[in-house]
This record gives C-alpha cells, structure tokens and sequence, in this order.
C-alpha cells in the first residue's frame, strides 16, 4: 500500500509526441524542455551540489533520452521515462561528488530539531490557543499578493531542506499530483504527505512573521 | 450534575482534538488522508473554533501564494544547446 507506485498511464497524445521528436520535430522538443524543464532541475538539485553540475545533468539526460527514444515503448509515461534517467544520472553524478544520498535522511527529519507546525508557546497548557492566529482575510489584497510577500514566499522555499522544497514545488508550484511526486522522488505516500506538511507549515510561518511585523 | 457536563466529561466515544494536535493534521486533512472518523473529528473542531478555523484558510492562502512564485528554470544558454544538440540528432 505503502509503495510508489506508477500512476502514468500513458497520457492521450504521448504517442504522437513521441513520434513527433523521433521525426525530428524540434518545437516538440522544445514544448517539453520547458515543461519538465524547471521540475527537472530540482530533482537533480537534490544529488548534485551546485546548480550548475544540475543543468549539466538535465541537459546530459535530454542527450540520452534522445539515443534511447527508439527503445522507449510507450507503456509508461514519456515523463516517467524521463525523470527515471534523470535521477539516475544525478545519483552517479552526486555519488562522485561525495555527497551523502538525500534519502537517507528522508524518513526522519532531515536534521531538523523541532519539527512542530506552529510554535509550542502560542498554545496553551490544555493545548488550546493561547496566541492564535489572525487571519489574513482582512489585509488590502495588494499587499498580500504583493511583490514582497511573494518573495519571502521564496525565500522560505529556498531554506527549505532539499527533499522538502522538492515536494512543496512540484505540488504546489509545477501542480504535479501526489502519486507523480511519489513515483519520480520514490516516497511512501506518508512520507511524501510529511514533507509537504513541513514545509508549508514553515512558508506559512514565514509569512504570518512578514505580515505581523509589519501590520 | 446536568446530564450535558456527563456527556461533556465523557466526551462522546472519542475525546477531541485540541487545537496543537489540530495543526499537525492539516495536511493530512486537505489531501483528503484521513480516515471517515478522523476527518469528522477535524471538522467537528473546526465547527467550534475559530482559530483553527482561522489557521486552516492561511494554510490555503499559503498554497496559494506557494503557487505564485517564479520557477528556476534552465537557463537560455543551456537551452540552445540543446536545440542545438536536437539539430544535430535529428539530422543522424
């Protein structure tokens, strides 16, 4: 139950993209740098330490899947295929790096120490709501979807630890399902469930610390 | 006694959540995870408090904003590399 498993079915229209690319179709090829493109690059952020050494592997991955398309059947989805040989490429990349495989950690807390939503001291004794929140209904919704807002909504993504900021990305931001996430990062549905849960509670607490201090 | 501090004292079959458990379950509780029970649990809270009511909608505005921000992607030049690196595939 608790295994990822494959949700791509093939989606409608697979077929004649990927006769489109062997034909040399190079809009086709384009449409889906860019469409994987973003995802791809953070997955292979997770195993290498630069950015750079990650567009090196994504680029290094469009460059096989190309010699190997005409071995790709179809049966799986194009972008299961893909990110299969993209993790793979990162993990060799990343184990001659020396760096540490970012899963090993993942069921844990990622060196986290307190991993608690919302700070223990804003609750009660009994548990309750001793400092609750206030709610943001009420703000001008300029200022909430404001240019700064959405750049503390960055930077609380980007001090994420890595797995974390993979998942919130591909959920919340590239609107990946949860069953695609799990397959290509190979989490259990409730791993994949507290990682996400993590992080948006962190990005929200960012934010609540932007809006109150300056209300 | 009245017969509701009974009722308040045995808490129904099960007891209910406070608000700290409350947090921990919000993700849980958007994706739809939660068993039929656990769920009604939530809401059942949810009903009677307007904090976590409160901490739930800036959980979806959080989503929401999370939504709006600007993704890395590859960069032009690693790009046409590779459109060139198509060009060249494709041509054999």
């Amino acid at each position: 139950m608790d295994e990822p498993v494959d949700p791509f079915v093939a989606p409608a229209g697979q077929a004649e993209l990927v006769a489109a690319l062997k034909a040399g179709d190079e809009a086709a090829f384009a449409g889906l740098v860019d469409e994987l493109g973003p995802s791809m690059l953070r997955v292979a952020r997770m195993y290498v330490s630069t950015r750079a050494v990650a567009e090196e592997v994504v680029q290094e991955t469009w460059l096989a899947v190309l010699t190997g398309i005409d071995r790709f059947e179809g049966r799986s989805s194009l972008k299961t295929w893909v990110f299969r040989i993209l993790a793979n490429r990162a993990k060799t990349r990343g184990e001659r790096e020396g760096r540490t495989l970012p899963f090993s950690s993942i069921a844990g807390s990622e060196g986290e120490g307190d991993t608690r939503s919302v700070d223990h001291d804003r609750f009660l004794a009994d548990g309750h709501w001793g400092s609750p929140p206030t709610g943001w209904a009420e703000l001008p919704e300029a200022r909430l979807v404001g240019k700064e807002t959405i750049e503390v909504v960055q930077a609380a993504i980007e001090a994420l630890p890595e797995t974390q900021r993979a998942v919130i990305t591909m959920r919340d931001v590239d609107g990946w399902s949860s069953e695609e996430v799990r397959n290509v990062l190979g989490l259990s549905e409730s791993n994949q469930r507290v990682l996400l849960h993590r992080a948006r509670s962190k990005v929200r607490r960012a934010i609540e610390a932007y809006l109150e201090d300056e209300r | 006694m009245t017969a509701s501090i009974w009722q308040r004292i045995r808490g129904g079959r099960q007891p209910g959540l406070t608000c700290a458990e409350l947090v921990e379950l919000v993700t849980d509780y958007l994706e739809g995870a939660l068993s039929p029970s656990e769920h009604a649990r939530v809401e059942r809270h949810l009903g009677a408090c307007e904090n976590c009511m409160r901490y739930v909608e800036e959980m979806r505005t959080t989503i929401a904003l999370v939504g709006r921000i600007e993704e890395d992607d590859l960069s032009a030049e690693a790009k046409s590399e590779l459109l060139a690196a198509f060009r060249g595939w494709a041509r054999g």
